[in-house]
């Protein structure tokens, strides 16, 4: 059996699966009916400020069949007093002392208002603190939330406020609503931030009801911008985390990651870590679904580890991070080209029409009489030597494995775009480059 | 070529004998199981889990096929139901689970019995072990045939500890599953892989011994701390007519064995077959008399329709493999020409009014005798019980009622106090099943280890086995 135990700059969790701060920390009653269901650890729904909460807060993306594959909030923080929070928090610490207990707090930018809170906090027994650094709506108008976040300054000087008197590891969780997240990221740690966590919401407008003009979700006659979440973000979540991760700084800081966005299953979750979280966290689908998710989250990542042979989560954490590389890195005389199986082609001819209107024109229709019929209809078929393998019609195809990429030799130097630049800066003019390509055999179709 | 994307049409002629045999349902690919799985709703406190007797978690093992966690899944399956292949595939699902989802009202309910096949299939092609004995205990159980009730008690008891010895009358264990299932239900191997995981848990399966005959139930009820009877029920009973000992007068279940151990082409058939009876049996018969064959395959049942002990499904597969129903037909007289059956004369049979079990009663129409000309008569009007073992269980002050043993249906006790039963020889009411032998099986271990290990302990072995580590 795997063991699922990890330590998160020295937060000791069961398990690598905490809830993310969210509805679903909201109260003492929540965070221990999911920590009996096997959640490992929780960020309390964000505490601080005083605030007032509207109706009709969520809106979705509901995709050909599949409900909530985007959710989007126009919630603010925690609307029940401080006191109130901090005494269930106690509890729940009290009953549950294996567990991570992680306080999301967000206070109006003075020293002394985040330094009193920090303290109180501390208070309860609770194993850490995040600093809400992302709430992309309502908060960042008062000043708070991505208002700071935005700022790599700011993010800086309030982590310090707050490591200038915390005694428990500070995470600082970061917006996805900035251009290059590594700025924040750097700026939390010079402000000594213990941690990091990634990403809050998304800025994202749902739609628009084509009957009355409305925006969605309709709050008694406005709408407007919310934070965006659930299985649609999480291609987002991973970029920038493989971002930060992948940061030279960062690295060398050697904090901790917490992976935050979209995250449903454990094999979500494993993608997570593989790309460099210690710890993940979930939130719409716990919404959707419910805390029972997290039996399968478990049960899967530890079958998974058993097949594989892995011992302890830390042996997977960040196993990916040397997989990244960019566009200058790749291979330019890596070539592939489409193959059809015709055995498996239902001759819907999507492929066909892909590579004909969006590609490069290299599927033929064809009758290949194949099924005896006399009327047959016609079969896509790859002319291999125009193909350039960009692989749409294989993503297109509905059939498993019908379509595949085939890797060919065809004779090109294995030489990446950097290389080549170094080598042959002449190529960045064009009568130079078709030179270089008739000499390396690259055809363009 | 190309033929896989087909719709499948079932054309008897076109295919052969083996290829007639095969499993009915092919199984679901990767791709059809994991959308099947996402059509699931995930409802909280699924209608599906209480009407499954051994109330598998359904909704968690289909998540798990949709999340790729497939060995997880069976898991979860078997936890809560040793022999859940068998029942994945033998279940009347449209009656438990499938009736009771909430998408059954006005959607297609979820394919719950063709995914539980899928998972456990997964476990058992990659000969995943999920259990494994438990720290002996020090007490011994003999438990009496190895049918789906014997079998699910045994592996149960094993699981706790306990150490089982099964005995088991033919030469091969599985009960019914085994002997009795049609093969294009479930083909034999699944009911034995089931046996061999139950042997690999510890429990000692003797085949070949018989109870009251090569062992004495006295020597069991002195040697062993418990015993749990599940022998299930006998031989289909005469039909009481005439006739009956022409050649070609055959028993339903020895017909139905045959195809399950025989090479199909060595089996006797007749070209047009009349079978007695209407219930799972009975349609077992007629569809595996035309799968072989037979030219003309007929029911013959005294009451109509509406009374018909089978399933619906299984008579609207019945009428799609060609089978003719002879509603109100009560057989009077096997009629033959040198000791060879040559025909079966009925009567014709009108409905009166409703009996003490609410059926209407089936009254004949006074000359209304003719003969339904036919080379074979298959007898499945039931099963007889077992009469000896049930003599000499009331030596023990074990009771029966109508020959069905009676038990606590909370323990699954006799009123011998180290006596257990379950499974068909119990069922009083309600639909016999494999399934439900299976739940009975478990109860049985259950209340076993409680009142031989202490209930304390047995509650939290319960929770330790229900929570993963
Ligand atoms: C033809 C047919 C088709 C069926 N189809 C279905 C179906 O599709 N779905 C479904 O759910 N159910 C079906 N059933 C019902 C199902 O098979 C039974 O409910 C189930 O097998 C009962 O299990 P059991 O363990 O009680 O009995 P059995 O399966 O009958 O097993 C009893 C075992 O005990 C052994 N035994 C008996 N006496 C002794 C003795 N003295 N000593 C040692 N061993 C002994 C027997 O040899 C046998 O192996 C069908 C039944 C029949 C007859
Ligand atoms: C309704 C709602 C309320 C949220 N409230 C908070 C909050 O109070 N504090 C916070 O840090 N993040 C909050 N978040 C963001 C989540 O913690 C999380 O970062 C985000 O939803 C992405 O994860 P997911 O895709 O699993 O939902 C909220 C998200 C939702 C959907
Ligand atoms: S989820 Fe609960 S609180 Fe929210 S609208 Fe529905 S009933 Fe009201």
């Amino acid at each position: 059996m795997a063991n699922l135990e990890i330590d998160f700059c020295g937060i000791k969790s069961p398990n690598p699966f905490w809830l993310a701060s969210a509805p679903p920390t909201n109260s003492g009653y929540q965070v221990q009916k999911a920590f009996e269901q096997g959640w490992g650890g929780a960020v309390w729904k964000t505490i601080g400020a005083p605030v007032l909460n509207v109706c009709n807060r969520y809106g979705t993306i509901d995709y050909k069949g599949s409900k909530i594959v985007g959710l989007n909030n126009v919630e603010l923080i925690s609307d029940r007093p401080v006191e109130v929070n901090l005494k269930e928090i106690r509890e729940v610490k009290r009953n549950f002392p294996g567990h991570a207990v992680i306080v999301s707090v967000m206070v109006e930018s003075k020293k002394e208002a985040w330094q009193e809170i920090v303290k109180r906090i501390e208070d309860t027994g609770a194993d850490g603190l995040e600093l809400n650094f992302g709430c992309p709506h309502g908060m960042s108008e008062r000043g708070m939330g991505s208002a700071m976040g935005q700022v790599p300054e700011y993010t800086c000087m309030v982590t310090e406020w707050v490591m200038d008197v915390a005694k428990t590891p500070v995470v600082v969780k970061l917006t996805p609503n900035v251009t290059d997240i590594v700025q924040p990221a750097r700026a939390a740690i010079n402000g000594r931030a213990s941690a990091l966590s990634l990403i809050n919401t998304i800025n994202s407008i749902m739609g628009v009801d084509l009957d009355n003009f409305q925006i969605i979700p309709d709050v008694g006659g406005k709408g407007g911008h919310g934070g965006y979440a659930g299985p649609a973000v999480k291609p987002i979540a991973l970029h920038l985390l493989s971002a930060v991760a992948s940061d030279a700084e960062v690295r060398r800081s050697g904090v901790p990651i917490s992976g935050i966005g979209g995250i449903e299953t454990w094999r979500d979750a494993l993608e997570f870590i593989l790309l460099g979280a210690t710890s993940v966290q979930v939130c719409t689908a716990v919404m959707h679904w419910g805390f029972r998710i997290v039996e399968d989250m478990i049960d899967g990542l530890s079958n998974w580890m058993d097949d594989k042979g892995f011992k302890s989560v830390k042996e997977l954490v960040g196993k990916s991070v040397p997989r990244i590389s960019s566009f200058g890195d790749f291979d330019l005389g890596f070539q592939t080209v489409a193959r059809i199986d015709h055995d498996k082609c239902i001759q819907c001819n999507l492929c066909y029409i892909a590579c004909n209107d969006a590609a490069h024109q290299c599927i033929d229709l064809k009758d290949l009489k194949l099924t005896g019929e006399n009327q047959e209809r016609p079969w896509p078929v790859v002319r291999e030597e125009d193909c350039v393998g960009c692989d749409l019609c294989s993503k297109v195809c509905p059939i498993d494995d019908c379509i595949t990429m085939v890797e060919v030799e065809t004779g090109r130097p294995h030489v990446t775009w950097n290389e080549l630049t170094r080598q042959k800066p002449e190529i960045l003019d064009w009568d130079k480059m078709e030179q270089y390509r008739k000499q390396a055999n690259i055809k363009i179709h | 070529m190309v033929e896989h994307y087909k719709p499948q049409k079932y054309k008897a002629w076109e295919l052969t004998l083996e290829e007639r045999f095969q499993e009915y349902f092919p199984p679901l690919s990767e791709r059809e199981a994991v959308t099947e799985a996402n059509r699931c709703l995930f409802c909280h406190d699924a209608p599906c889990m209480t009407a499954c007797p051994t109330h598998i978690d359904i909704p968690t093992f289909i998540k798990k096929i949709a999340t790729g966690n497939v060995k997880g899944s069976a898991r979860t399956i078997l936890e809560s139901n040793l022999l859940g292949a068998t029942c994945a595939r033998v279940c009347p699902v449209e009656e438990l689970c499938e009736g009771a989802c909430v998408l059954a009202h006005d959607h297609k309910p979820i394919m719950i019995g063709r995914l539980q096949r899928y998972a456990t299939d997964y476990a058992s092609e990659r000969k995943i072990r999920y259990f494994e004995p438990g720290p002996a205990n020090g007490f011994r159980v003999a438990v009496v045939g190895a049918g789906p009730a014997g079998l699910s008690c045994a592996g149960e008891l094993a699981k706790r500890g306990f150490d089982v010895t099964c005995f088991e009358k033919k030469p091969l264990a599985g009960g019914l599953d085994t002997y009795g299932i049609v093969v294009f239900r479930e083909p034999v191997e699944v009911s034995l892989a089931e046996v061999k995981m139950v042997e690999e848990l510890g429990v000692k399966v003797k085949t070949n011994h018989a109870v009251g005959a090569d062992v004495k139930f006295e020597d069991l009820i002195a040697e062993y701390d418990a015993v749990f009877l599940g022998v299930g029920l006998g031989a289909v009973p005469d039909l009481d007519i005439p006739g009956e000992e022409l050649s070609g007068v055959v028993d339903g279940l020895e017909f139905i064995e045959q195809t399950k151990i025989k090479p199909l082409h060595t089996i006797e058939f007749g070209k047009r077959v009349c079978v007695v009876g209407a219930g799972n049996t009975a349609i077992d018969c007629v569809t595996i008399a035309r799968r072989l064959g037979a030219e003309r395959a007929m029911i013959v049942y005294r009451r109509s329709e509406a009374e018909m002990p089978c399933y619906h499904f299984e008579y609207e597969f019945a009428l799609k493999e060609g089978v003719s129903f002879m509603f109100l037909t009560q057989p009077v007289e096997v009629v033959g020409k040198d000791g060879k059956v040559e025909g079966l004369r009925c009567v014709r049979m009108d409905l009166g009014g409703p009996d003490a079990s609410g059926r209407r009663v089936p009254i004949p129409i006074p000359d209304s005798e003719f003969i339904l000309h036919c080379d074979m008569v298959i007898k499945a009007i039931g099963q007889k019980k077992h009469h000896g073992v049930l003599e000499k269980l009331a030596e023990f002050g074990v009771k029966n009622s109508k020959g069905y043993i009676l038990v606590d249906p909370a323990t699954n006790r006799t009123d011998h106090p180290k006596i257990f039963a379950g499974g068909d020889c119990v069922r009083i009411r309600g639909e016999a099943s494999t399934v439900m032998a299976v739940q009975d099986g478990k109860i049985a271990a259950r209340a076993i280890y409680e009142q031989l290990v202490g209930s304390g302990a047995a509650r939290k072995a319960e929770s330790a086995a229900s929570k993963r580590k």
